[in-house]
């Protein structure tokens, strides 16, 4: 039944997705895809959050319904690559090679921090 | 430059379709998972890094066809059916970024590195690949 729990969370993820990094590039702008790189961020702390608990041995343990809804599901849907290609192939197209980098760089260090800042305070929760 | 999704219709539509293609995308992802444990269960992240390559070609592809001077006439509401719905559901960061996360913990900087750059290399051809495959279609 984890599918089921996938299916619901993808959409949900999808959804606020959609609305959180539209409503980012409307107040921020659209010169540089703040909105895919907010919700990736968020996506991955949220991820590395939830994975030593959803872990055998972790607080939720064994629970992989909530997995499969919230790290499969939730931050799958929420954060994605596609967008992220497209934006910087839009914007070396566009001849905006630094915005393009720093859209690369940007996006894999600030995700790998995030997962590391969730997972450091995953580990802050006691059980298991 | 970057691409206007602006819903002609009601933004509830958006919300539905974008809901259903990322439902859908999710559990495609969710099935390649179940199928690449079963097939080639190593300690490497190569499918997420295949579902990212093709969900970055098929919005480069789907871009430039359904784009302003496309071939592909249709509206609004599927460019973000295909766009934000079936590849920004499909594909994912977060998977990536505690895969890499979890290659570092486990003391593999090598194979966390070869994962960043692989993802990164691969998933822009293949957006690159799609945009220029439209391009030649659209001709």
């Amino acid at each position: 039944m984890e599918w089921a729990w996938v299916i619901i969370g993808s959409a949900l993820g999808g959804m606020a997705r959609y609305g959180v990094s539209g409503g980012v590039a409307r107040r921020i702008g659209e010169t540089f895809p703040w909105g895919t790189l907010t919700v990736n961020v968020v996506g991955s702390f949220v991820i590395g959050l939830f994975a030593a608990p959803v872990a055998p041995g972790g607080a939720l343990g064994g629970e992989r319904m909530v997995g499969a809804f919230v790290m499969t599901g939730l931050c799958g849907g929420y954060t994605t690559f596609s967008s992220f290609s497209l934006q910087t192939l839009n914007l070396a197209r566009d001849g905006e090679w630094p915005r393009a980098l720093a859209n690369i760089v940007a996006s894999i260090v600030l995700c790998l921090l995030a997962v590391w800042a969730g997972s450091a305070l995953g580990a802050l929760i006691p059980g298991g | 430059m970057l691409p206007h999704l602006h819903s002609s219709m009601s933004p509830l539509a958006a919300y539905l379709v974008i809901g259903l293609g990322s439902a859908l995308g999710g559990v495609a992802r969710y099935g390649c998972g179940v199928l690449a444990a079963a097939l080639w269960p190593v300690a490497f992240p190569w499918m997420t890094i295949v579902i990212n390559i093709l969900g970055s070609f098929v919005i480069g592809m789907f871009a430039t066809l359904a784009g302003p001077d496309g071939r592909l006439l249709v509206g609004t509401l599927w460019r973000q059916f295909v766009m934000v719905g079936l590849c920004g559901g499909y594909t994912t960061f977060s998977s990536f970024s505690l895969e890499t996360f979890v290659l570092l913990r486990a003391g593999r900087p090598l194979a966390a590195g070869a994962n960043v750059v692989l993802s990164l290399v691969l998933c822009l051809a293949a957006v690159w690949l799609g945009h220029r495959a439209a391009r030649r279609l659209n001709q």
